[in-house]
């Protein structure tokens, strides 16, 4: 199947754009700057991978695209409008998910086309467009408890695609799951990108992820959280983990990253 | 089963022991009955419908107050839930009005409302209303933040994600609020009805203490605690029962 993925043109034109952005938080009398002065430019139909140790605020950058949170400081624009608040146009995929447990599977990826008032015959039959995609067709009518955890992230994705954003957040997805699984959901996020011509922004702290999936990878250091240094990733797709170009490409970017990730094991520690 | 077997036991048991106190006569009869007076007291009572009648009454007194306190209570729950002023405010406010026992209602509900069925749904309303505001408003804030922020991302905004996502997601807990809210209701009835009204189980108790009838107080004490416990068992369990096999957490 992997054979027969076909790349999306990559555009030139951006789809995102994150100018001198600045989040700082309140605790008490105590300020934290989460986010330090960031520009991003993110490509329509790219693939890219914002990579970075816990704590350096990455989770923060993909809540401030999603709409979920508001910038301090600093400009944050979808096809050149400034973002405020969630949109239609860019859906974010939680680490923990967020599917509702009362609708089963079918109206957990309908629900999005439901609250803005769409027909149900209509988001049944695109609902049911995008389960297929996601090769969940026999489980239209489970619950969520009696999915496997890459069912859940099938869900999810399903879930996300029905409203056919144009940009998907996707937020360390597969930290959770089992190597095997983690394998599959990689090939299938990258068919379904491929067909879908979607814009992906993939957080994760795994390099090697980064590298099988992403166009580009971006390394962030630890808070406050800046740019630290940008990689293309010119491997052909489609790749695997343990191609041997992927584990070279990602020993340089997790050497540029070591440095971090001791800075925030050293802080942990502190606090511990 | 192995429960049911242990439950029936047990009270098979306390039925033993209860028979054989009355036996020993320590008491005189007519301070404590035996299971066998209190069965005919309840078989006569059936018989000439005065228990029907205080079932059926007690019944809609309780039904019409605890429908106006869910809908009032569920709302002002939301309200409070979800507005830091009248969480500061109406919710302090219901917190330290709980600590009056709901009986305490009542020379107030005579003064205003007389001797009438307002008085006796006024004391059952303020029984349950606040209990349900609080443990409304508690199970709200216990909603993991994943859902709202989930549901937002996806598109719900307004009435549509309080009727989407707030109010499916606190099910769980707002049934367990409005149960507490009907032992509540029922509580507050039975006291207010002991103490003025006509017909009601609650007067078929008191009524059992001016004739002296120490099996009909008995029967009737049996006959709320049946009632009570078949509500929260047919209906509460039910429900709770049909949330948790959808809602996957029938393990916990």
């Amino acid at each position: 199947m992997a054979a027969l993925v076909e790349l999306p043109e990559v555009a030139t034109e951006s789809k995102i754009q994150v100018r001198a952005l600045t989040r700082e938080y309140d605790h008490g009398h105590q300020r934290t700057l989460a986010l330090d002065n960031i520009d991003l430019e993110v490509r329509r139909g790219e693939f890219l991978c914002l990579v970075g140790p816990s704590g350096c605020g990455k989770s923060t950058l993909l809540h401030m695209i999603a709409g979920l949170d508001k910038p301090t400081s600093g400009q944050l624009l979808i096809d050149g409008s400034t973002i405020d608040g969630p949109g239609p146009d860019r859906i974010l995929i939680f680490q923990e998910l967020g599917l509702f447990p009362w609708l089963n599977v079918l109206e957990n990826v309908e629900f999005g086309l439901k609250v803005r008032g769409v027909p149900r015959k209509e988001r049944r039959e695109r609902a049911r467009h995008f389960i297929q995609l996601v090769h969940l067709s026999q489980f239209e009518h489970s619950y969520v408890h009696q999915l496997s955890g890459g069912m859940k992230q099938r869900v999810s994705l399903a879930r996300a695609l029905c409203l056919d954003p144009g940009v998907l957040l996707m937020d360390e997805p597969f930290t959770a799951l089992d190597a095997q699984t983690r394998d599959l959901l990689h090939d299938e996020l990258e068919r379904i990108w491929a067909e879908t011509g979607q814009t992906i922004i993939f957080v994760t702290h795994n390099v090697r992820e980064a590298v099988r999936l992403g166009d580009r990878v971006v390394v962030m250091s630890y808070r406050p959280g800046r740019i630290k240094r940008e990689f293309a990733i010119e491997l052909g797709r489609s790749r695997s983990l343990e191609d041997p170009e992927v584990t070279l490409q990602a020993k340089e970017i997790l050497a540029e990253l070591r440095s971090e990730i001791d800075k925030a094991v050293h802080a942990e520690y502190k606090n511990a | 089963m192995r429960k049911s077997l242990h439950q029936i036991g047990f009270f098979a048991g306390l039925i033993a022991i209860w028979q054989i106190v009355a036996l020993l006569k320590i008491w005189p009869p007519y301070l404590f009955p035996t299971p066998a007076s209190v069965w005919e007291s309840l078989h006569a009572g059936f018989a000439d419908h005065s228990f029907w009648i205080g079932i059926g009454v007690s019944m809609k007194r309780v039904a019409l107050g605890y429908a106006v306190s869910c809908i009032f209570g569920v709302a002002l729950g939301f309200a409070t839930a979800y507005n830091k002023f009248l969480s500061e405010t109406v919710g302090r406010m219901a917190v330290s009005l709980q600590s009056l026992p709901s009986i305490c209602w009542l020379p107030m509900a005579i003064l205003w409302f007389g001797l009438t069925e307002k008085a006796i749904l006024f004391v059952v309303i303020m029984g349950s209303l606040l209990a349900i505001t609080i443990s409304v408003q508690s199970g709200l804030r216990s909603i993991p933040k994943i859902y709202p922020m989930a549901g937002r991302n996806l598109g719900a905004r307004g009435w549509r994600l309080i009727l989407y996502v707030l109010l499916p997601a606190s099910l769980p807990h707002l049934t367990v609020g409005l149960k507490q809210g009907w032992a509540f209701a029922w509580r507050s009835l039975i006291s207010g009805e002991m103490i003025f009204v006509t017909l009601g189980l609650g007067q078929l108790l008191m009524m059992g203490r001016d004739l002296n009838d120490i099996s009909q107080v008995f029967a009737v004490m049996i006959l709320i605690v049946a009632i009570g416990w078949l509500v929260d068992t047919i209906f509460f369990r039910g429900v709770e029962r049909a949330l948790q096999n959808r809602w996957g957490f029938a393990t916990n």
